[in-house]
């Protein structure tokens, strides 16, 4: 009997809206990932990449199929288990940083953790501040989101989503925001954390330039995955 | 600290200008609160302490006889007609006043000869009421001596003290005699020893003090008085010390909460009034805060998501808006109270209070009342803001 790999999902249908007016969006994907792949799931706008990762992510529910991590089924779980489950086993890194603009660089780095656990602690504070050295980061600690270029943010937004240590780290055009230079910076970075740390990376883009960073190209078409094939990065 | 706390205090710290206005928003309410507290209290202690001020706290009178029970048979008639064979006179009345005078409560006692009689001046006649009082007792009930405004409080056998009002109208001065013809149709001159201005009208137009023992021959009255006036403190004693001392006394008792029931009245509608400012007051300070807090979360939608794709629970956003709209109406409300404080200072006491003054009495302030409302008021008002909040779609929020 093989292992179950880190995210199965069976038959996943997302339909939105109803009656007329009903846009299927997702039509029966079926997509394993493993620990330590590096994926990129490419595809034209619309095409239902983001609405695919917001169901992995589980901050979205399917509206058909099974959908499985680490041996649980989150589909029917609550809304409370999939949010604890989210915290502590996927990491997010958004095409806008969505920093918080309040904190400080390795207090944005810290949220996810302090977050669940209602208070800050000083293995956390130490996390962070390591985080931020391996992002190239450390000189950046004490500075606000407004004081950091768009490359830095994003990359204390990789810190982040990498807190909690998760298995599992979603990036949504990560960076889709971000000039040539710095949009290389970042997929090094993944790409960097990813052979040292094993954490799965599924990142969403239509820049074929950005996929070749990936091991894996899923390429998806109208709501259906059309190839999964090996990436330039292999 | 808790991180809910610290994210809020972040909050609110990220736009000072617009926290400072909201705060000084609460803190203007919280003060009309404290004034209007301060004002309707002071209102109340002024004229309670200006009712009760020259009245007495309880009257003792001799009780009323009940009349002799008729057995009436079946077609009898009976009818009750009141005793007015004997005068009402209080015939044993120095044990009376000394067990009055041992009563805890009881802080003045004044015996009383009391009757109507008429004062003469030439071809005019004015009715008057007599005081007959021991002389040391003058002013027990009211400050009689403290309103003299011209002669002196001295009660001899020959003299009396009248009003201003009656002097005017009579056109009496101090030094001359006036006839005073009592109701028991004696008659006997008198000099007027002084003339006092108690601010009463009914006391300054027909009260005539005289002495005591001077008043006994005047209204027939050998051994027994008309009644013992008496002052408690408090004032809002009276009810309970008078029914004591009905029971110990056998006499009729009288408090003065009987006799100014329309005070109490005015007072509750006075009462109620202000509650109905403050409570408006409150409302302000909730709408506020809600309407605040709403547009708090509007701006903070997108950071409100990715803390909930992060994994931040609802409840933890909840507490998050909760913490930030309590400390708002704690310190807002902390200043308001201090500033009300502030403002209250250079408002007289109430015994300085004038005519067109405002009683205002900074004491009766409700401060920690305000603050420990306004606080528990803007947290419920947080509240649901912040459900709204933690309901928040972050794939909505965040557009992912």
């Amino acid at each position: 009997m093989s292992e179950e790999p880190l995210v199965r999902v069976r038959g996943l249908t997302k339909v939105f809206g109803q009656g007329e007016a009903a846009a299927t969006v997702l039509r029966g994907v079926d997509l394993d990932l493993d620990c330590g792949e590096m994926a990129a799931l490419l595809g034209p706008s619309g095409s239902g990449k983001s609405t695919l990762l917001t169901i992995l992510g589980t901050l979205l529910r399917p509206t058909e199929g099974e959908h499985r991590m680490l041996g649980e089924e989150l589909t029917s779980a609550s809304d409370a288990e999939r949010t604890r489950f989210r915290n502590v086993h996927i990491g997010f890194v958004f095409q806008f940083h969505h920093l918080l603009p309040d904190l400080t660089a390795i207090e944005n780095v810290m949220m996810p953790a302090a977050a669940s656990r209602g208070r800050e602690t000083g293995a956390m504070r130490q996390r962070a501040a390591d985080l931020l050295d391996a992002v190239g980061l450390a000189d950046r600690r004490e500075y606000r989101p407004a004081a950091l270029s768009g490359g830095q943010r994003q990359r204390v937004a990789v810190a982040r989503a990498l807190m909690n240590e998760p298995p599992l780290v979603l990036a949504d055009e990560p960076t889709g925001n971000l000039d040539r230079e710095s949009a290389d910076q970042v997929m090094a970075l993944l790409d960097r954390i990813n052979q040292s740390t094993g954490t799965c990376f599924l990142i969403s883009t239509h820049d074929e330039h950005i996929a070749d960073h990936c091991r894996r190209h899923i390429r998806v078409l109208d709501g259906q995955l059309v190839a999964a094939e090996l990436g330039g990065a292999s | 600290m808790l991180y809910a706390a610290k994210l809020a205090l972040r909050h609110l710290l990220s736009t000072p200008g617009q926290t400072l206005l909201l705060m000084l928003g609460v803190a203007v309410g919280v003060s009309v609160f404290v004034f209007m507290s301060a004002l309707i209290g002071g209102l109340a202690t002024l004229l309670t302490q200006r009712t009760v001020g020259s009245i007495p706290h309880i009257t003792f009178e001799m009780a009323e006889r009940d009349p002799q029970r008729i057995v009436g048979g079946p077609g009898v008639q009976v009818a009750v007609q009141k005793d007015l064979s004997r005068r009402a006179q209080i015939m044993v009345w120095e044990p009376a006043v000394a067990l009055i005078e041992a009563t805890r409560g009881v802080t003045a006692v004044s015996p009383q000869i009391r009757g109507s009689a008429f004062v003469q001046r030439g071809q005019t006649i004015a009715p008057v009421g007599v005081i007959g009082v021991q002389p040391d007792k003058l002013s027990a009930i009211a400050d009689v001596a403290g309103a003299i405004v011209a002669g002196t409080e001295a009660l001899t056998p020959d003299s009396v003290l009248i009003g201003q009002t009656l002097a005017d109208d009579l056109g009496l001065r101090v030094g001359q005699v006036i006839v005073v013809r009592s109701e028991r149709d004696r008659e006997r001159s008198f000099r007027i020893g002084g003339i006092f201005a108690l601010g009463i009208a009914s006391a300054d137009r027909q009260a005539l003090y005289m002495n005591f023992r001077t008043a006994r021959a005047l209204f027939g009255l050998p051994s027994g008085i008309s009644r013992i006036e008496v002052k408690v403190a408090p004032p809002e004693a009276a009810p309970r010390i008078a029914e004591r001392l009905r029971g110990a006394t056998g006499l009729k008792t009288t408090p003065w909460t009987d006799e100014n029931e329309q005070l109490f009245e005015a007072l509750d509608a006075q009462g109620r009034t202000g509650t109905i400012v403050k409570t408006f007051a409150l409302i302000t300070i909730v709408i506020g805060i809600a309407s605040a807090m709403l547009l708090s979360i509007v701006r903070r939608r997108g950071e409100i998501g990715i803390m909930r794709a992060a994994g931040a629970s609802q409840r933890f956003v909840l507490g998050i808006f909760v913490i930030e709209g309590t400390l708002i109406g704690a310190i807002g409300a902390v200043g308001g109270a201090l500033i009300a404080w502030l403002a209250l200072l250079p408002f007289p006491p109430l015994e300085a209070v004038e005519g067109g003054g405002l009683p205002v009495d900074r004491a009766q302030g409700d401060y920690v009342v305000a603050v420990l409302l306004t606080t528990l008021a803007a947290g419920l008002a947080s509240i649901v803001s912040a459900r709204r909040a933690a309901r928040i779609d972050p794939v909505e929020a965040i557009g992912a």
